[in-house]
């Protein structure tokens, strides 16, 4: 048995088995009845979640105010040290 | 300081809807993906088609709450960036660790096998499909080990470090994050979930025969849901049990504030009944309650196992009297000491600061033993006085109360329930016994949700337990927009669960008319 032989083989198996969870996936997504609303709340819920709270309200602020850890950890020990 | 008790009061409100909310669907998906694993099982081993119809029926709500519910704790994550950056910072590692944990190993695993789990009948075996259902159930409940073990470490921080140069407690100890207080909330938030499941099957199938319909269906289902649902309640009522014993020892504080005692004695009683006398200051002489009726000896037993010993009030842990790990008696730092610890503790990282910025090595190290020695009382610097390190007391009291007396009325409905369906003409009679299981399904959730305000607002003022308190740990934002995400939530989620009732809502009148007459047959 050859190298090449061995590959193709392989690589014909990987294509069969992607094809079958491809169909898996589809035929279900296809036969859905119910599910077809539940996932259009999912797809809604998912782009009012990371479209637009994510981005438009909560930033990651210690991620964005400074360019690395050194200048995290002091904007922290100065918000946690500082006279109340 | 109003601004920002305002902020830090608009923070913490905003954090409790959005995990309110959440809470809503997590323990129905962990219970009922158990009753749906248990009826496919029946399934597998009998091949019996009115096992199949109830494992489908049941599988389906499963379905609606699944997906109404993901992601919704993502927005939690979003939270800890913006309105708790200090907090997020400070825990980093250790919060961060179990959190990722469950992002790449639990929610992978649910995603792969609820997609086998409904896409699959007739086109995998029907092991594998069966175990994909229990693997959904199972990846589920590991999710929540994950959440609970960060949460569990909140209460009792252990296994870390704090590392002044970076600013955050570091792991110095992976398993430790597993402590009996992680392992035991684990557990009994699982299955306080199967119990809620349980008392949902129950009420929906009494749904059911009290319109006439698909009764054998229904019996199945108050049987399997019952058994699971009495199992659930019962391990819950077990692991509460340890939960109360470990919060003597390790949050006291927290167990006062359940009880509303402020002076304790050898032999506690227990508060059954009871209101709080809301001008109880924690140093003066008036009662504790307005009334109170009280099991003798109850609390103590129910903290230590022990009849005769001694459980503090809220005075006597302010006053440094408290229980250690072991449950004996001790006298530990008072509080009005731990509050001049913490500010040695910040006083301390104010000097390694400086010592860093001037370069001074032997400086930045004296700084470090010094603050190493104050650590363990860091939080209680940020308080001006004693009373703020002690929590809501009113508010824990009820909750505890309601908790309890609703998880033992649900075991009996339960066994009442279950009773009953193996007596069916006995059953048909007792209409009011299920019009009370429908109108309990509500409560469930009340239930539920109490025992989380008990964990967390007992808790209080702590985020992380006697290190950081809620008002250092929240990020410095203007309370308007936190007031504004705040009604955001509050309009996203109030949408999602509308939309959950009205589909299952549907899902159950039109399967009770037509999918599952065939389990009468």
């Amino acid at each position: 048995m050859t190298l090449t032989g061995s590959l193709s083989r392989l690589a014909s198996r990987a294509a069969m088995t992607f094809r079958k969870v491809w169909l898996f996936y589809y035929d279900g997504f296809r036969n859905m009845t119910i599910g077809k609303t539940l996932w259009a709340i999912i797809l809604l819920k998912l782009f009012i979640f990371f479209a637009v709270i994510k981005l438009f309200f909560f930033p990651d602020l210690l991620g964005t105010m400074f360019d690395n850890d050194d200048q995290r950890a002091d904007h922290v020990r100065k918000e946690l040290t500082r006279p109340r | 300081m109003n601004d920002l008790t305002s902020l830090v009061d608009w923070s913490r409100l905003q954090f409790a809807l959005t995990a309110i909310y959440h809470w809503l669907f997590v323990p129905l998906t962990l219970g009922l993906s158990v009753i749906v694993a248990v009826m496919e099982t029946a399934y597998y081993r009998t091949k019996s088609e009115k096992w199949l119809a109830a494992t489908k029926f049941w599988m389906t709500l499963f379905g609606i709450n699944f997906a109404i519910g993901v992601a919704t704790g993502l927005i939690l994550e979003f939270e800890f960036g913006t309105n708790w950056s200090n907090y997020s910072w400070f825990v980093g590692d250790i919060f961060g660790a179990p959190l990722a944990i469950e992002g790449i190993l639990a929610f992978f695993m649910e995603a792969t096998f609820v997609a086998v789990m409904f896409f699959g009948w007739n086109k995998v075996s029907p092991g594998f499909h069966l175990a994909s259902t229990w693997l959904t159930g199972i990846g589920a409940s590991i999710s929540a080990l994950w959440i609970l073990v960060a949460n569990a470490w909140m209460q009792y921080p252990a296994g870390m470090e704090f590392d002044p140069g970076q600013m955050r407690n570091v792991m110095t100890d992976f398993w430790a994050l597993f402590s009996p207080i992680a392992v035991n909330k684990f557990f009994h938030a699982v299955f306080s979930g199967w119990a809620l499941a349980g008392v949902f099957v129950i009420g929906v199938s009494c749904w059911m025969l009290l319109k006439g319909r698909n009764k054998a269906f229904c019996l199945l289902s108050i049987k399997t849901g019952g058994w699971v649902g009495l199992a659930g309640m019962l391990l819950t009522m077990y692991t509460g049990d340890g939960s109360a014993v470990q919060v003597a020892r390790h949050q006291p504080m927290k167990l006062a504030a359940m009880e509303g005692l402020y002076h304790g004695q050898k032999g506690q009683g227990l508060s059954v009944a009871g209101w709080i006398n809301p001008d109880k200051e924690w140093d003066d002489d008036r009662d504790q309650y307005l009334f109170n009726i009280e099991i003798p000896c109850g609390l103590s037993i129910l903290a230590t196992h022990d009849l005769d010993s001694f459980v503090p009030g809220i005075a006597d842990i302010i006053n440094g009297v408290s229980i250690n790990a072991e449950g004996d008696t001790v006298n530990t730092v008072p509080y009005a000491e731990r509050i001049v610890r913490g500010r040695m503790a910040h006083e301390s990282l104010r000097k390694y600061d400086a010592a860093r910025a001037e370069g001074d090595t032997s400086g930045m190290e004296a700084a470090k033993a010094e603050l190493a020695a104050n650590y363990p009382y860091f939080g209680y610097g940020y308080f001006d006085s004693v009373e703020q390190a002690i929590p809501p007391v009113g508010l824990t009291y009820v909750m505890f109360r309601t908790m309890v007396y609703l998880g033992s009325f649900f075991l009996l409905l339960m066994a009442a329930a279950l009773f009953l369906a193996y007596r069916p003409e006995v059953l048909e009679r007792q209409r009011w016994l299920m019009w009370t299981a429908v109108a309990t399904v509500p409560l469930m959730w009340i239930c539920s949700q109490a025992g989380w305000a008990v964990a967390e607002v007992g808790r209080q003022p702590w985020t992380v337990q006697d290190l950081l308190p809620t008002m250092a740990a929240v990020s410095d934002l203007s309370t308007s927009s936190v007031v504004l995400t705040f009604w955001i939530f509050a309009a996203v989620f109030t949408v999602l669960l509308v939309a959950e009732v009205s589909i299952m809502c549907r899902t159950i009148a039109k399967g009770s008319k037509s999918d599952l007459q065939k389990v009468n047959a």
